[in-house]
């Protein structure tokens, strides 16, 4: 045609068409995955969803039940310390008791000792916060601008170290082991250090800098409930004292529950020990200094062992197994009806 | 001739005195009187910037402002204060800042202060940084503006320098060049034209690209040389700045104290472009911000969306359920306290040592908990939707399927957030012509003196164009736009080369006409458009044989004879030349030659001869004409055609006859008697030769046109409206031919009598209340003043000369003239067609004169000039003849059948508005399917309200009657007027109504009546609909019915109707761009409304309504974790995850994948949604939004987090996990629950969702891991120091997270599979999608046939009745009702499972599976 010959010149030179660009995305055609049901897929992720529950179940299921566990409430069975201690007038006065118990089978294994609470609130939320990091830190800080208050200084101005409601409110009974073995006592070597994370104890917890503990501690006070200042927690470890005291770490990460425990020792794998504690007689021997009735809790002490799927806490995998069992179940009753129902297909079909 | 301008001046004094208030006392003619004026009054005084007026310019400009524009918002300074001030008026952010407030307060502080913040920082920074960017380029291009280069005229050097345009001041002197820019508004006070005229296209104002001209104030065109500033010593008073772009009134008042009147003929607006005039000086009367361009410069409206106001109130809900659980943690506390008797070591006592009473600590507690658990109302759900709505919008205006080619223009969308209220419309208001109709009037019939002409030869081309049509426009508009393009760009200059421009183009270029007003449009406002190219459809007539025949018998003989009105014959002929002179003149067609300029056309024809005594000729005809009477027509010399050296001739006969003026003279015919002599000379000169030297005339410019060119395609023609258009082009086929225009003189080409020029005395424009136009003539032939008349013929009848004095013959012809002509008429209303009447009068001088004085005294009056001049048209428009009457057919544009009947299964109820006749009006609804032709129409003409009560009340009983007889009680509750044909066709109604009932009607004791009447019929039909009323009735079915409705219109007339509406559209097309400004969308084509509703609507609609609600589902579901947290943590506002965590759990990690999901989700294919109509009604009805959908999403949140939260917790339950090591697998599992909960919801995962969730999922963890290492201090006191790198390492963890998240999300999945069992129409449109399109083609079909209607009766009867409001069927009783075979429970429960089945093993084809539309459609 004459007009396509010699209009395209000017075509050229025309403002760009404000035709819209043919791309998919503008269009809205992008490729998309739509998801199809088929008898086959169905059925298929049933089963293999039920087969892999139930198998991570079983595991767990058995994971847990190797775990041996030791639980003794002994808010009763130390009343007279308890009511000693409902007094806080009588905080100074020391108070023992021991509790015996017998295990008729050794406890083989990585053996933790735990203390455990119930109903203290750790995880109020007042609480939570009640702590200065920085301090924890060996820095200098301003602990007046921190959420420590009221547990931040003493009317004299003296600081607290460290401060905070977390602090002090520190978990300070000491609890001791002992194996009854042919009437002579044997007490039960336990590690206080390496309960707490790596990280904690070398990144998150830092003493002051000073030449000794004592000296870095100048200036500062223990907060009101404790019996003794901070760079006393451990006479003997230099490097568990202070700060970077394990039980005071680990009472520090606080529990996300009402009711929880705390690790507190471990059997150190020696002499007797090395495979765990052999059966038999034991008595714990606790300095009874934490009062718990005031907040009408109790206090346990735990032996345990641990296995990779945590302790002896058998929801998970229960939970595994139900759900595995639901997936394998719906699965078959899906089959044989669809077993049955093909038979039928005529008699529906119009 | 004093006396007028005595009296407008007394009038205008009277103004000022009851305005200022003091302006009587001093005297009129000082300074002093206009300066207090100024100031006080609504008039501006304008000054040049010179000498003589230093002083007084001074005082006066000051007030003004100059022309420096600033449209942006914000300054450097005021930008924060501003803005922030303007976002604090939005509830929800004032919601977040009492958060904020609240958290400072220490007794009831729950996060740490700086993070609280963190949400309303973030959606204040995003908002402020977004209108942020939007005024910065503004402002760039307010900086660009203000330094545009202009000409300014400098006092100290005497000369025209140039000048930023910021520097440009009221009173300062212009001198603008071809394709300059207008800087300001100014009077026009010198053009480079002869004429005095300037041409303007105002692309940059309002789009369009024809031309438009402009007038030199009267008393300064005839300057020959241009104006000197200097000697520039007149005033010019005018109105106030107003917004008006069709209206200027004022006066230029000489030192003579001599008043000019101005208009808007005479005012360049800012924005527009000069073209085809070599050089314009004007003054400067409005700058800056006070012209009316940016008067006129409103940015995009807002209009709330229903949905929008639907979350509003569920967000109302969820601040109930955040009080009750806020409450709740309230309580608890308090009990919790109580429970002790001392405080316990965790209960930190105040800072005195003591602790706090259980009733306050409660009530403190419940502010905390607001601010925990504050993320429950959506702050960022506001930004989300604004988000989303940007997104869509962007994939609307980028559908190709909206593209138009022959006009090379897309949707707009001016409205920014309503798109989803597109999927909701369930009334369609649509105007008719130019909307439903292509708005390109082609000629089809004409009866003139009462004989018809039905040109049939005319109507066999039409049809045999109907098949060529599409494809041959198609291609011919695209050249013809780069055609037109390149004489634009070429400049319109001189030496233009010329294209070998085929004939076909040169047609299509000749006439494009953007509009004016039109029969039912609302006055002559300037309104805009694209060009329209006029197609050979509608410029090529066949002639009528017999009228061509009856034409050729005219000469100046038998014209001559039949001004004497000796014989029938020839009264006939005269009547006939009259008809079409009235065709060609009685318009305001400008013509222009396509392949050169008007400009130059002229000054080629006057190359050719010399031009010194032309000049000489003007300079002497100055002389003689020494005071020019303003109110006597302007005559100049007008070289205005490229007539060949006789026509030369002519012109120095009307010259003659100029130079004695009418209204001085009465020798005036005497004078033009020469040129009578003249004309039978002319005529028999053959056509033939005639034409030649036209066409010799262009080629002098146009070496290269090509010899087949017709001459007769070479004169363009741009008229105000298409109609006007096809009557010249009409007259042009009958060789009556307009030739030229300008505003003193027409001249026609007229087959026998030659070329006749027509001093033009008057054109009185169309407005809507006259409905005509009228133009007064001195007849060349005659020397007569003539008035030719072309308007409405409801209007025309009645203005007709009656024959009262007596039993003339002629009256009587006239009489029976009129009978016949009147049942023409109707014929042709019947067939569609627009009918126009023409009418003339021949005045006397002396009647002319006195009419004249009125007219002027109109003319100058400054404040209800309008009334005065519509006064002074009646009066002039009396006493007419009847000539004939033209038919103009409108034709339908593509696809409006298809899309009107889509659009009615789709559930849309459809009114038609229009102007038009009944008859014509209801042709066109038959024609584009609005009524079928086996419906029963209803008229509604009554003349009283009583009388229209009544006959509505008979409708309703007939309709009623009709109604029980065929229907099952049982189905009442459906539409009558929705269901198909099919099912019942006895009572598919329709309702035609009339303006003037329409009046009875809207009366407040009427209208429900007649709303009532309206729902029961398929469609209804308003004719000769005023704009108003047209919004009335909107407004009306708008707020009673609680319908959502949309306005589709293209012209002014229905603007207003537009506004009212929910939804507005504007069709951009021939009618200019009023209706596209007041739209909310611009589409080119009504057949696109498809598409736009249909997918766009239902998309955008489900789209908006899927997010919001997921928006819902998100927040609950997260907020109650920490909730449930509450009940082990003695509801003390303990957060088991870090609030960095917390907040920016919203903020960045699920943020992102919901607005993906609202933008780009689709539930089905645009194909599918295109051939099922009736899926609009899911979204129509808000299916996915029923209030109980609001209410099972926020109770799957509260199932979702009761598992994320106890899953954990018996997991961990009595170790010695810590806080944040439990609250991490909760957070990590809720994150994983909340996108892959998206992920099911999504109908369609590309890879950007993927993309997306996945980028999600991974900034988390890269968040928890790089925070989790590096937090050894921040945050709060307690952090979650390595507790990710932890749990990393831990199987648990992992074995937790996988377990609840497929828990939680266990009942999602499993409605998946129910719906693949009771699948909605939705589901099962989606299945169509996975089908060969064979397959696709026969499964709609089937679908179509027999479940539509069951689907649709079902539909309404499930979503409008109280029985079931949650649109459910009950499932029991419609599954049992499935197999008609099977009745035991046993039975319908095997035959459930085995649809099911079968849904799994064939999943494309549920259609078959399911038993004939009467399953559980509705379930979800």
């Amino acid at each position: 045609m004459k007009n396509k010959t010699s209009f395209p010149p000017q075509e050229g030179e025309a403002r760009p068409s404000r035709c819209p660009d043919n791309s998919a995305f503008k269009q809205q055609k992008l490729p998309a995955w739509k998801p199809q049901l088929t008898i086959a897929t169905v059925l298929s992720s049933f089963f293999l969803t039920g087969a892999f529950c139930l198998l991570v179940g079983v595991c767990l299921i058995l994971s847990a039940n190797s775990v041996r566990e030791i639980q003794i409430d002994y808010s009763d069975k130390c009343s007279e310390c308890s009511k000693l201690r409902e007094n806080s007038s009588n905080w100074n006065k020391e108070c023992h008791c021991s509790i015996n118990f017998a295990l008729k089978e050794g406890i083989l294994g990585d053996v933790f000792m735990y203390y455990g609470l119930q109903n203290f609130y750790q995880n109020h939320r007042r609480y939570v916060i009640s702590r200065s990091d920085a301090q924890l830190l060996g820095r200098n800080a301003n602990i007046q601008k921190s959420y420590c208050a009221p547990f931040t200084t003493y009317r004299n101005g003296t600081p607290m170290a460290p401060c905070g409601a977390i602090a002090n409110s520190m978990f300070n009974d000491t609890i001791d082991l002992f194996y009854n073995l042919n009437s002579s006592v044997i007490q039960v070597p336990l590690l206080k250090t390496g309960n707490s994370w790596w990280t904690d104890k070398n990144v998150k917890f830092r003493n002051p800098e000073s030449y000794n503990l004592s000296s870095a501690f100048a200036g500062t006070a223990r907060p009101p409930y404790w019996q003794k200042p901070v760079y006393l927690l451990d006479e003997e470890d230099e490097r568990n004292n202070g700060y970077i005291n394990d039980d005071f770490i680990i009472w520090m990460r606080v529990s996300a529950f009402a009711t929880f425990r705390n690790l507190y020792r471990r059997v150190k794998r020696i002499r007797q020990f090395a495979d765990g504690l052999p059966a038999g007689n034991y008595t714990f021997r606790i300095s009874y200094n934490f009062p718990v009735t005031k907040f009408k809790g109790r206090k346990h002490v735990i032996l345990s062992t641990v296995v990779w799927s945590g302790g002896s806490n058998p929801f998970l995998g229960i939970a595994y197994v139900v759900t595995g069992t639901a997936a394998t179940l719906a699965g078959f009753v899906i089959t044989a009806i669809h077993l049955k129902l093909r038979k039928k297909k005529t008699y529906f079909q119009k | 001739m004093a006396d007028p301008i005595r009296w407008a001046r007394y009038r205008w004094q009277r103004l000022i005195s009851t305005e200022g208030g003091e302006g009587s006392s001093s005297s009129n003619s000082s300074n002093k009187c206009y300066q207090s004026s100024k100031t006080l009054g609504k008039h501006r005084i304008v000054i040049p910037c010179l000498g003589h007026f230093k002083e007084e310019y001074e005082k006066v400009s000051k007030l003004y402002m100059n022309n420096k524009i600033r449209t942006t918002k914000y300054t450097l300074l005021n930008f924060l204060p501003r803005n922030l001030f303007e976002q604090f008026h939005r509830v929800a952010n004032l919601y977040f800042l009492f958060l904020v407030v609240l958290n400072w307060i220490p007794l009831v502080e729950a996060f740490q202060k700086e993070i609280t913040m963190l949400p309303l920082i973030a959606v204040l920074t995003i908002i402020a940084v977004k209108d942020g960017l939007e005024d910065y380029s503004k402002y760039k291009m307010d900086k660009q503006i203000n330094n545009l280069l202009t000409k300014v005229y400098s006092r100290k050097e005497k000369k025209y320098i140039d000048e930023c345009w910021k520097n440009v001041n009221v009173g300062d002197f212009i001198r603008l060049s071809r394709n300059e820019i207008i800087p300001a508004d100014m009077v026009l006070l010198y053009s480079s034209d002869l004429d005095g005229i300037c041409y303007i296209d105002t692309a940059g104002l309002d789009g369009e690209t024809n031309l438009k001209q402009r007038q030199v104030v009267r008393g300064y065109s005839e300057q020959v040389s241009e104006i000197d500033p200097e000697k520039f010593s007149s005033r010019i008073e005018c109105e106030s700045p107003n917004n008006d772009l069709s209206r200027f009134r004022g006066f230029v008042e000489h030192s003579n104290k001599d008043r000019v009147g101005l208009s808007k003929e005479n005012l360049l607006l800012r924005g527009c472009t000069v073209r085809n005039t070599e050089a314009v000086v004007g003054i400067v009367v409005y700058a800056g911000h006070e012209t009316k361009a940016m008067l006129n410069n409103s940015g995009p409206h807002y209009k709330r969306s229903k949905l929008e106001r639907k979350v509003n109130t569920d967000i109302l809900w969820c601040v109930l359920l955040l009080i009750l659980m806020c409450l709740t943690g309230a309580i608890g506390h308090g009990v919790w306290l109580n429970r002790y008797s001392e405080i316990p070591f965790f209960n930190i006592p105040e800072p005195d040592g003591k602790s706090i009473p259980p009733a306050l600590a409660g009530f403190n507690m419940f502010w905390t908990m607001i601010i925990l658990l504050q993320v429950l109302i959506p702050i960022s759900l506001y930004v989300s939707i604004e988000i989303v709505k940007l997104g869509q919008i962007y994939l609307i205006q980028n559908d190709i399927d909206f593209y138009h080619e022959k006009t090379d223009s897309t949707i707009q969308c001016r409205a920014l957030n309503i798109a989803e209220d597109l999927g909701q419309i369930q009334y369609i208001f649509s105007d008719k012509t130019g909307t439903l109709t292509e708005n390109k009037m082609v000629f089809r019939r004409c009866s003139i003196a009462g004989q018809e002409y039905c040109h049939e030869e005319n109507a066999k081309r039409l049809e045999s164009y109907q098949e060529l049509d599409s494809e041959d426009e198609d291609s011919a508009h695209r050249q013809c736009g780069s055609s037109t393009h390149m004489l634009k760009q070429q400049g319109f200059n001189c030496g233009a080369v010329n294209e070998p421009l085929n004939r076909k183009s040169l047609n299509e270029l000749s006439g494009s006409y953007p509009a004016l007003g039109r029969e039912d449009g609302a006055g002559d406002a300037p309104r805009s458009g694209h060009v329209a190219f006029s197609s050979p459809i509608e410029t090529d007539v066949v002639p009528d044989t017999q009228l061509l025949e009856k034409f050729s018998q005219i000469s100046s003989h038998s014209y001559q004879q039949s001004e004497e009105g000796s014989s029938e014959s020839s009264l006939e002929t005269m009547y006939v030349a009259d008809f079409f002179l009235a065709l060609a003149i009685c318009n305001t067609v400008v013509v222009s030659v396509p392949n050169q300029p008007r400009q130059k056309m002229r000054l080629s024809s006057l190359g050719r001869m010399p031009l010194k005594s032309l000049e000489e000729i003007r300079q002497m005809f100055q002389r003689l004409s020494v005071r020019r009477l303003s109110s006597s027509p302007a005559p100049s010399v007008k070289e205005s055609s490229p007539e060949s050296p006789n026509s030369f001739v002519s012109k120095l006969s009307i010259f003659r006859m100029k130079l004695a003026s009418p209204a001085l003279d009465g020798a005036a015919q005497r004078a033009a008697e020469p040129h009578d002599t003249e004309s039978p000379e002319n005529s028999q000169v053959p056509q033939e030769l005639d034409m030649v030297n036209v066409a010799a005339g262009c080629e002098d410019s146009s070496a290269a046109s090509s010899i087949e060119l017709s001459p007769l395609s070479k004169l363009c023609y741009e008229a105000e409206s298409p109609d006007e258009a096809a009557l010249v082009h009409a007259a042009r086929a009958y060789k009556c031919i307009l030739q030229s225009r300008t505003p003193d003189q027409v001249t026609v080409d007229f087959a026998g009598l030659g070329s006749l020029t027509f001093q033009l005395l008057h054109i009185l424009p169309f407005d809507s209340v006259r409905k005509r136009m009228s133009v007064v003539v001195r007849h060349p032939v005659s020397g007569k003043v003539v008035v030719y008349t072309k308007g409405a013929d409801s209007v025309m009848m009645d203005l007709l000369r009656t024959a009262s004095e007596g039993t003339n013959n002629s009256e009587m012809e006239q009489k029976k003239i009129k009978e016949r002509t009147q049942k023409h008429l109707d014929d042709y209303a019947r067939r569609g067609l627009r009918t126009l009447c023409m009418a003339k009068k021949v005045m006397s001088d002396a009647e002319y004169a006195e009419w004249l004085n009125h007219h002027f005294l109109a003319e100058t009056s400054i404040d209800n000039r309008e009334e005065l001049l519509l006064e002074s048209a009646i009066k002039l428009e009396t006493q007419l003849t009847l000539l004939g009457a033209t038919g103009i057919e409108d034709r339908l544009q593509e696809g409006v059948p298809d899309t009107i009947q889509a659009l009615r299964k789709a559930g849309i109820k459809i009114w038609m508005l229009t102007g038009d006749k009944r008859e014509t009006a209801v042709n066109i609804a038959y024609a584009c399917k609005l009524l079928e032709p086996d419906d029963r129409i209803f008229t509604l003409k009554s003349q009283s309200r009583d009388a229209c009560a009544l006959v509505m009340s008979k409708i309703l009983e007939g309709i009623q009657k009709n109604t029980s007889a065929e229907k099952k009680p049982s189905q009442k509750l459906g539409n009558v007027s929705a269901s198909p044909s099919t099912q019942a066709p006895g009572f598919s109604a329709g309702l035609v109504i009339d303006g003037r009932t329409l009046e009875h009607v809207l009366h407040d004791s009427l209208q429900n009546m007649f709303l009532e009447l309206t729902e029961k019929c398929r469609a209804v039909i308003c004719c000769q609909a005023t704009p108003l009323q047209k919004s009335v009735l909107v407004r009306l079915v708008r707020s009673k019915l609680k319908a959502m409705t949309l306005a589709i219109g293209d012209g002014a007339n229905d603007v207003s109707m537009i506004q009212v509406a929910d939804t507005g559209v504007g069709i951009s097309g021939q009618e200019g761009m009023q209706a596209v400004m007041a739209s909310d969308f611009a589409i080119s084509q009504f057949r696109h409304l498809r598409k736009l509703l249909l997918v766009h609507g239902h998309w955008c609609n489900t789209r908006l309504t899927n997010m919001v609600l997921y928006f819902f589902y998100k927040n609950v579901a997260y907020v109650n974790l920490l909730f449930w947290y509450q009940f082990f943590c003695g509801f003390s506002g303990t957060s088991m995850t870090d609030y960095w965590i917390l907040i920016l759990f919203n903020l960045l990690f699920t943020s992102v994948p919901p607005i993906i999901y609202g933008v780009l989700d689709k539930d089905v294919s645009a194909e599918i949604l295109l051939q099922l109509p009736q899926l609009y009604m899911m979204s129509q009805k808000s299916v996915a939004y029923l209030p109980s959908a609001f209410w099972i999403t926020l109770l799957d949140a509260f199932y979702q987090s009761l598992v994320c939260f106890f899953v954990p917790y018996f997991t961990y339950y009595g170790s010695d996990i810590d806080i944040f090591s439990f609250g991490n697998p909760i957070n990590t599992a809720a994150l994983f629950i909340i996108l892959f909960h998206l992920l099911i919801e999504c109908k369609s995962v590309t890879w950007i969702h993927a993309a997306v969730v996945a980028g999600s999922i991974l900034l988390y963890f890269v968040f928890a891991l790089a925070f989790g290492a590096t937090c050894k201090t921040h945050s709060p006191p307690p952090n979650p120091y390595w507790v990710m790198e932890k749990h990393m390492m831990d199987p648990v963890f992992y074995l937790v997270c996988l377990l609840t998240t497929c828990v939680a999300l266990l009942p999602r999945c499993v409605s998946v599979l129910q719906g693949t069992l009771c699948p909605s129409p939705v589901l099962r449109a989606k299945h169509l999608d996975r089908l060969t399109p064979g397959e696709q083609r026969e499964a709609v079909k089937r679908w179509r046939d027999d479940c539509a209607v069951n689907c649709r009766a079902e539909f309404q009867a499930a979503s409008g009745s109280p029985r079931s409001p949650t649109g459910a069927v009950p499932g029991e009783e419609s599954v049992a009702s499935v197999p008609p075979t099977s009745k035991t429970p046993f039975q319908a429960l095997e035959s459930v499972l085995y649809y099911f089945f079968l849904a799994l093993e064939t999943p494309g084809s549920p259609a078959p599976a399911l038993p004939r539309g009467r399953t559980c459609l509705f379930h979800f």
